[in-house]
């Protein structure tokens, strides 16, 4: 029995006539770790998951899913997986606890239809109809379905993107207790914060590629630095390399109407950045700092923002 | 999420909450009694339908033969002497109040008294035709004429042989047609619009179960949908049920098959609901046209016979009607049961060939 939950090599799907939507994807995703897939819309992680879940063929590459391949082992391994989609809509008529128990008689084992409820907090709800929850509730529910058969394997296609607040909370609370129970989860995500709460790991993905690899704090710190300092200032009057050369200041980007600065030391390098501005006679408009964040990342490496 | 009440220990799942096959099947039906317009479709709809047409056809005591006479000296005695048939209507007119009378329809002939008396009619009308004989006879036995012969009149009206004896066998086949298309055909592909299909078969479930589920709800509502059209029919209408419930059961069943066979291979590959729709109406409309639904079928050409014949609502109207109206037995209905197992077995086969599950 290997250890890795997912391991795929070369993966790549094309969409006829000319959309690469995968272009030669390498992933290894190691069993009991919470691993996240970042990157813009239509960078291709909807599809990559989608053909980890044995919904979409790819045109070549490999693919080994705990241990096994999808093909003759589907339905054993459909068992061992929870997933929900992107965009879900179930039988409006029907009510939550109906829905739990339709999904939890397709798996030949896993939990009672209460206890999932209880899991994502829908109690309160149970014999409401699916068309008057609201869409955090939604969401909570389509991930009860998918917990239902007790996944080794946890698939979530973007589960908070557009929650309110408290529904998010319990999602992510969700995650923490399948860590906490030794199972793996993959999901994918717009929101940084959330990866960096919930992911040991993370790939960061661009145009069907993975460009970068390794836990949020290893990425920031490897790729942007600890802090980075944001400024406005009239386009002319200061220049990349100037910045660069200033002490504590690794790299310089532009950033709007400014500039971004990646830091190591912050005291040391904004005492330096006002006398550089003061001495060219510029007018700094607004200055304020934050700890480096994957979005951060993302930029550095592409030099464009996620949810571009 | 406060003050949840503390919840009884949770009865033991039984064995029908674990089969998948009665939970699929369940979530369809739970699905169609929440929808209020489904419900109205299927069962109200055909009933005031029926009782809509069964009003408008309804037999009528015969209608009597309406004559006019030319005003004229003898006009009176020749009045009289029509007016003393049976079912016979007869007034005098001045010449031209006749010719407007016979020109609007409001009679059906004008007899201009004389020696001899003149009939003015137009033959192409079938009423004006009866409305001569029936003149002639009467004056012609007037003037003196014997009868060569005194024949007996035997009185029959049947059930049967009425318009609405017609029409409720073909509104149960275009009931099973349209149930069993939309039933099946729509569900599916709005399943696999929002998704919820490519959602479900992303879980172990069995895909036989899922397809399995739409055949047993079909059936299941076959039992309710027949029941009420036919007993609406019996008991409003008098119509009549000469043959057995097994041979008209069998009829309803191997329809409801054909029909959930066609349903499904109009989904099989459509991704929206508004294809689905074009393409069971494109499926549906030569039959509700073609097959006598509302009139017989014979009415069309012999060149358009062969094609008449292979459709399968004409196949289950057909049926229906030698069950209803003649009393056929099993034996009789082969080749209609025969034609539908066909379409049946032939469809599902294609469909699940066809079939986009993710």
């Amino acid at each position: 029995m290997t250890d890795l939950a997912i391991r795929c090599r070369g993966l790549v799907k094309r969409y006829p006539p000319d959309v690469l939507a995968v272009d030669g994807l390498d992933l290894e995703i190691v069993r009991g770790e919470c691993f996240g897939l970042l990157g813009p819309n239509g960078a291709g992680k909807t599809t990559t998951v989608e053909i980890l879940e044995g919904l979409t063929a790819p045109t070549s590459g490999d693919v080994e899913v705990l241990g096994r391949r999808w093909g003759r082992d589907a339905p054993a391994l459909r068992a061992r997986l929870g997933i929900t989609l992107q965009e879900t809509h179930l039988y409006e008529r029907l009510t939550v606890e109906e829905l739990v128990r339709l999904f939890r008689s397709f798996y030949p084992r896993g939990r009672s239809v209460d206890e999932v409820i209880a899991l994502v907090a829908l109690q309160e709800k149970r014999g409401a109809r699916y068309e008057r929850l609201s869409g955090g509730q939604k969401q909570r529910l389509a991930v009860a379905c998918a917990l239902v058969g007790e996944p080794e394997l946890l698939f979530l296609d973007e589960p908070t993107t557009g929650l309110d607040p408290q529904s998010r909370r319990q999602l992510w609370d969700v995650v923490l207790a399948m860590k906490a129970r030794g199972r793996t989860v993959l999901l994918t995500t717009h929101y940084m914060d959330e990866a960096e709460r919930l992911c040991d790991r993370v790939a960061i993905v661009d145009r069907g590629k993975v460009i970068a690899l390794g836990t949020p704090r290893e990425l920031i710190a490897r790729v942007v630095g600890q802090e980075v300092v944001e400024f406005q200032a009239p386009a002319d009057g200061v220049t990349e390399s100037a910045l660069r050369a200033l002490p504590g200041v690794q790299a310089a980007r532009r950033a709007g109407a400014g500039w971004a600065l990646t830091v190591e030391r912050p005291h040391v390098a904004i005492p330096a950045l006002l006398a550089h501005l003061d001495e060219k006679g510029v007018a700094l408009g607004a200055l304020s700092t934050h700890r480096a964040s994957l979005e951060d990342v993302f930029v550095t490496l592409t030099g464009r923002n996620l949810r571009d | 999420m406060t003050d949840v009440p503390a919840a009884a220990p949770p009865p033991a799942p039984g064995r029908l909450d674990r089969s998948p096959l009665v939970q699929l099947t369940l979530a369809r039906v739970r699905g169609f009694f929440r929808e209020p317009s489904a419900v109205f479709w299927t069962f109200a709809f055909p009933v005031l339908l029926t009782i809509a047409l069964g009003v408008a056809f309804r037999s009528r005591p015969p209608e009597p033969v309406r004559t006019a006479v030319e005003a004229g000296p003898r006009a009176e005695a020749v009045r009289a002497a029509l007016a003393a048939g049976r079912d016979v209507t007869a007034e005098v007119l001045a010449p031209a109040a006749a010719a407007t009378a016979l020109r609007t329809g409001r009679v059906s002939i004008v007899v201009v008294p004389g020696d001899p008396p003149s009939y003015r009619h137009d033959p192409t009308r079938p009423e004006s035709r009866l409305a001569r004989a029936v003149v002639d006879d009467l004056l012609q036995r007037a003037a003196g004429r014997a009868d060569a012969l005194a024949a007996r009149d035997e009185l029959v009206t049947e059930p049967g042989t009425r318009y609405v004896d017609f029409l409720v066998p073909g509104l149960v086949g275009m009931n099973i047609m349209s149930a069993g298309m939309w039933g099946v055909g729509w569900v599916i592909v709005e399943d696999r619009q929002k998704k919820l299909l490519r959602r479900m078969v992303a879980t172990p479930m069995r895909r036989s179960h899922y397809l399995l589920a739409f055949v047993l709800v079909r059936l299941m509502f076959l039992v309710l949908e027949v029941p009420v059209l036919v007993g609406f029919g019996v008991l409003a209408f008098g119509v009549p049920l000469r043959g057995s419930l097994l041979a008209l059961g069998a009829m309803a069943v191997l329809g409801a098959l054909a029909f959930a066979g066609l349903g499904l291979l109009v989904a099989s590959r459509a991704k929206n609901t508004q294809t689905a729709s074009g393409l069971m109406n494109v499926v549906m409309m030569p039959m509700f046209v073609l097959s006598g639904v509302f009139f017989s079928a014979d009415h069309f050409p012999g060149f358009v016979q062969p094609v008449v014949r292979a459709l399968p609502l004409t196949a289950l109207n057909d049926g229906l009607r030698a069950v209803m109206n003649e009393g056929a037995g099993l034996v009789a209905l082969a080749p209609q049961a025969a034609l539908l197992a066909a379409v049946a077995l032939a469809s599902f086969g294609a469909a699940l060939r066809l079939f986009r599950w993710a």
